[in-house]
C-alpha cells in the first residue's frame, strides 16, 4: 500500500460546492470545505476551479489483448482509461481466443492488476467461441478470481431467442447481466453504414435502425418473462430510446448505455469514405442524436459507455468496406459528454458523475468505484479543467492505436489527474511515472 | 475540374462541354490517322481492380488515341488484394509518376479514398466502384442519347427516358440519374420495390413499380443487368416472374415512342431483362454505345488532363492528408 497523502485543494464537487479533499490508506480520509483541511505531511494539488468527479467507470472497452496486441494491450488501455479520467473499465469478451472460460477472464484481470492503472474488469462471453450456439461457462467465470458478473458477445449479437431467454435466466443464478449488441444478423448482411438515403446514394450497405430496434424489443420482452437484468449496449436510434423508454415504464429491468461519438457524431461523415467514420452500430442522423441525448438526460439511457475499439492504421487506411468497425473512446469521452451534455444544458455535472460512474459502476456492480466523493470512500477520482480546450492529436493519446474520429477538433475539458485507489495515475495532465502495483 | 468521381461532379456547363468535346474528337477519328498528339508524354494508368474487360479496352484506346503513353494495372488475379494494397498501389503509381489513373474497383468510393486521402497527385477517374458510379458509362449513355434523339447537339431537355432493372445494385443507374437530370430530362427509375434503394425520392427521377404504366411515348429505355442470383436473396421469387413484370419484350417495344431508343450498359443477360429481337432491333443503339465509349472517354481524358475552364468547375474534391 502506497504511503502517500495528498490533499486536494478547492476542487469543485459535482454538487457545485468547493472542497478540500484528503487521501490516504486508498481512500478519501477527509472532504471539508475549501481551506478547511491542514495540508501537513501531504502532497498538495492545488484544484481551485478544477471540477472533481468521482473516478470514470467504462462499461464497454475493447482491450484487444489477448490476441490484438497490435491494436492495443491491457496496459496501455488502461493507460488510455486513465487519461481519459476512468478508474475503472469493463474489457470486452472478443479477444482472441475469446473470454469464454475463467481461464481467459483470470488473465486479463491479472494483466489489469499487474497493470495497475485502472480496475480492469473482464466481461465474459455469452456463448462459447462468440458463435451463438452454446452457452460458455458463465459460473465458472462468475466464481473466477475476476468475479465476472457482466456477460457479453459484444461485437456479435445473441440472436437466437432461445438462447438468449437461456442466459437470461440462467444469470440470474449470480446476479449477473446480460449486456446485448443488438443487431439482428440477417437485416445487417454486410451492413456498411446507417441505412438512410445517403446510403443509397453512396452505394454501401445500409443497416438499418430496425435492426435494433427488434432486437431490443425482443430482448425486454424476455427480460420481463424470465425476470432477470438486460443491459442494451451502445443504443444509436431514436426507436431504441423509445422501447427502452417502453420497457422501463412496464418496470423491466433494463440498462442501457450510449457511446460519445453516438452523442456528437453523425453518418454525414461516411460521405468522406474515410473509414475512421466506420463504427458498428453505424453513425445515425441528426435525429438520432438528439433523441440520444434527450434519453440520457431523462434517464431512460443509464450510462455513457466508450465502445473504445483500437485498430492498427492498415485496418483503417483502406477501401470503406474492407475497413474494421470501430474507433477510439477512452481519452475524448468525457469531453465530448461536456460538449453534448453540459454546454447544451441537458445535464449538470451532478448528472454526469451519475452517467459516467454511479451509473456504470452499479450496472457492472463494481465494488468500490462510482461512489460519491465523502470521507471513508475509496479514493475514486478525477479532477477536469471544463473552461480549457484540447485539440485531439492522434499521435498524442495513451492509445496504442490512432483511429479517432475526433483528430483536428477541438474539445473542451481536460483531465488534471486522476486518482485510483488513491494513488495517482495522472498528475498534471500527465500519466503519472511511477509504475504502480497493487501486489 | 481535377476528378471525376462522380456524375454529380459535373454541373450543366460541364457535362456540355465533355459531350462537345467528344463529338469534336469522333470527328477527328473517324480519319484514317486515328492519332492525336494530345497528351504525348502523359501517363494514363489503368488500374483495374475487378474484371471488365470493356471498359479497360475503351479506356486504353481512348488514352492511346491521344498518344498518352498507358500501363495497364490489373489488381485482380495478382498478389493485390484488399486493404493497404490500394495504398501501397497509390504510391507506386505516383513514384511513377501517373498523371492519370482510371480506377475500377469493387467497394464503392475507393476512387474516392484515392482522390482525398493524398497518396497520389494525379487525376482520378472512376471507371465503376462498387454499388456506387460509373460517371463515364453515364456519359456515353448521353452522348449516345444526344446524337439519336437531339441530332447529337445541345441537351435532353423534355426527353422521357425510363430505366429499369436491379437499381439497388447499379452504379450505371445511379449515375445516369444524376447525369441525364443535370441535362434537363424526365428520368423515371422502374424496378420492384425489394430492387429500389432508400431514399431514391430524394433523387431527381420519378419512381415507378409498373413496367407497363411507364412506357408509351418513352425516348430511350434503359435496360439494366439483373442478375439471376438475386432471387436466392428473395428480391424477386424466379427469373421468370422478373422478366415477365421487368423484361423488355417486343410488345413492351413497340410501346415507345417511334423514334425511342432502346439501350443496355452491358452484358446482357438475353432472355431475362430483355429479349434477343429486342436487343438486336433497329433501334437497340447498344453498339453504339460500345462506340460512343471511346470518344467519351477520349473527351474526359482530355478535359481533365489539359484542364477545365474554370466557368465549367462545379466542385472539387478536397485533399484530406
Ligand atoms: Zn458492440
Amino acid at each position: 500500500m502506497n504511503e502517500s497523502k495528498y490533499l486536494i485543494k478547492g476542487a469543485t464537487l459535482p454538487s457545485g460546492e468547493s472542497a478540500d479533499i484528503a487521501i490516504a490508506d486508498g481512500t478519501f480520509i477527509e472532504v471539508g470545505k475549501a481551506g478547511s483541511l491542514d495540508a501537513a505531511g501531504s502532497t498538495v494539488i492545488e484544484a481551485t476551479g478544477l471540477q472533481a468527479l468521482p473516478g470514470l467507470v467504462d462499461l464497454h472497452t475493447h482491450l484487444r489483448e489477448p490476441g490484438r496486441e497490435d491494436a492495443e494491450t491491457v496496459y496501455t488501455g488502461s493507460q488510455a482509461a486513465a487519461k481519459g479520467g476512468f478508474t475503472a473499465v469493463h474489457a470486452m469478451a472478443n479477444t482472441d481466443p475469446v473470454a469464454d472460460t475463467a481461464g481467459v477472464v483470470e488473465q486479463v484481470w491479472r494483466l489489469g492488476r499487474e497493470a495497475g492503472w485502472c480496475e480492469v474488469r473482464p466481461v465474459g462471453a455469452v456463448t462459447r467461441g462468440l458463435e451463438g450456439e452454446h452457452m460458455a461457462e458463465l459460473g465458472a467465470m462468475a466464481e473466477s478470481a475476476a468475479g465476472v458478473t457482466m456477460f457479453s458477445d459484444d461485437g456479435k449479437c445473441v440472436s437466437d431467442a432461445v438462447l438468449m431467454r437461456r442466459a437470461l435466466e440462467y444469470v440470474k443464478a449470480f446476479g449477473g447481466v446480460i449486456a446485448q449488441h443488438a443487431q439482428e444478423p440477417r437485416l445487417t448482411e454486410n451492413a456498411q453504414m446507417n441505412e438512410s438515403p445517403l446510403s443509397g446514394q453512396l452505394g454501401l450497405t445500409g443497416w438499418p435502425a430496425v435492426a435494433e430496434e427488434a432486437i431490443i424489443a425482443r430482448d425486454v420482452l424476455l427480460t420481463q418473462h424470465v425476470n432477470s437484468r438486460l443491459h442494451v449496449c451502445h443504443v444509436s436510434t431514436a426507436g431504441s430510446v423509445e422501447v427502452v423508454r417502453w420497457a422501463k415504464s412496464k418496470g423491466i429491468n433494463v440498462t442501457a448505455e450510449v457511446t460519445p461519438h453516438h452523442l456528437l457524431l453523425t453518418d454525414e461523415l461516411a460521405a468522406t469514405y474515410n473509414p475512421v467514420y466506420k463504427v458498428n452500430p453505424p453513425l445515425r442522423s441528426r435525429e438520432d442524436v438528439e433523441a440520444l441525448r434527450a434519453g440520457l438526460a431523462d434517464g431512460t439511457i443509464d450510462a455513457i459507455a466508450t465502445d473504445h475499439a483500437p485498430h492498427p492504421t492498415e485496418d483503417k487506411e483502406c477501401e470503406w468496406d474492407a475497413a474494421a468497425f470501430g474507433m477510439l473512446g477512452l481519452e475524448t469521452a468525457l469531453s465530448v459528454a461536456i460538449h453534448t451534455m453540459i454546454e447544451t444544458g441537458l445535464l449538470d455535472w451532478q448528472g454526469v458523475a451519475d452517467r459516467m460512474s454511479h451509473a456504470p459502476a452499479n450496472i457492472g456492480r463494481v465494488y468500490g468505484q462510482g461512489q460519491p466523493i465523502a470521507t471513508g470512500n475509496a479514493a475514486n477520482l478525477t479532477l477536469v479543467d471544463a473552461a480549457t480546450k484540447w485539440t485531439v492529436v492522434p499521435r498524442d493519446l495513451a492509445s496504442m492505436s490512432t483511429n479517432t474520429p475526433y483528430k483536428a477538433m477541438e474539445l473542451p475539458g481536460t483531465i488534471q489527474a486522476t486518482f485510483y485507489q488513491g494513488v495517482p495515475t495522472v498528475l498534471d495532465a500527465q500519466l503519472a511515472q511511477q509504475k504502480r502495483s497493487e501486489a | 475540374m481535377k476528378h471525376l468521381l462522380s456524375a454529380s461532379d459535373l454541373n450543366y456547363n460541364s457535362a456540355i462541354r465533355v459531350l462537345d468535346t467528344a463529338r469534336e474528337l469522333s470527328l477527328v477519328t473517324d480519319r484514317p490517322v486515328k492519332k492525336l498528339p494530345t497528351l504525348r508524354g502523359r501517363t494514363v494508368v489503368n488500374l483495374f481492380f475487378e474484371d471488365s474487360t470493356r471498359t479497360r479496352i475503351s479506356f486504353e484506346a481512348a488514352a492511346k488515341r491521344l498518344s498518352a503513353d498507358v500501363i495497364n494495372f490489373s489488381a485482380k488475379g495478382s498478389s493485390l488484394s484488399k486493404g493497404e494494397s490500394l495504398k501501397d498501389t497509390a504510391l507506386t503509381l505516383q513514384a511513377m509518376g501517373a498523371d492519370a489513373v482510371v480506377i475500377r474497383h469493387g467497394s464503392s468510393g475507393a476512387p474516392h479514398r484515392l482522390a482525398s486521402a493524398g497518396w497520389i497527385d494525379g487525376s482520378i477517374i472512376n471507371a465503376g466502384d462498387g454499388t456506387h458510379e460509373h460517371p463515364t458509362q453515364a456519359l456515353l449513355d448521353a452522348y449516345t442519347l444526344r446524337d439519336h434523339l437531339n441530332g447529337g447537339v445541345g441537351d435532353l431537355a423534355g426527353k422521357r427516358i425510363v430505366i429499369v432493372g436491379d437499381v439497388l445494385h447499379s452504379r450505371v443507374a445511379r449515375s445516369n440519374v444524376i447525369l441525364l437530370a443535370t441535362l434537363g430530362a424526365q428520368v423515371t427509375v422502374v424496378a420492384p420495390p425489394t430492387l429500389v434503394p432508400v431514399g431514391i425520392e430524394t433523387w431527381p427521377c420519378k419512381v415507378s413499380y409498373d413496367l407497363d404504366a411507364e412506357l408509351d411515348g418513352a425516348d430511350a429505355v434503359m435496360m439494366l443487368r439483373v442478375q439471376g442470383e438475386r432471387m436466392i436473396h428473395s428480391y424477386f421469387p424466379t427469373t421468370r416472374e422478373y422478366s415477365r413484370r421487368y423484361g423488355l419484350n417486343r410488345q413492351r417495344f413497340e410501346r415507345i415512342s417511334e423514334s425511342g431508343i432502346v439501350m443496355h450498359p452491358g452484358p446482357m443477360n438475353r432472355g431475362m431483362e430483355i429479349t434477343a429481337d429486342v436487343a438486336d432491333a433497329e433501334r437497340s443503339v447498344i453498339v453504339d454505345q460500345v462506340t460512343n465509349g471511346v470518344t467519351v472517354r477520349m473527351a474526359v481524358l482530355y478535359l481533365l488532363l489539359g484542364g477545365f475552364p474554370d466557368d465549367s468547375v462545379d466542385s472539387a474534391v478536397e485533399s484530406d492528408q
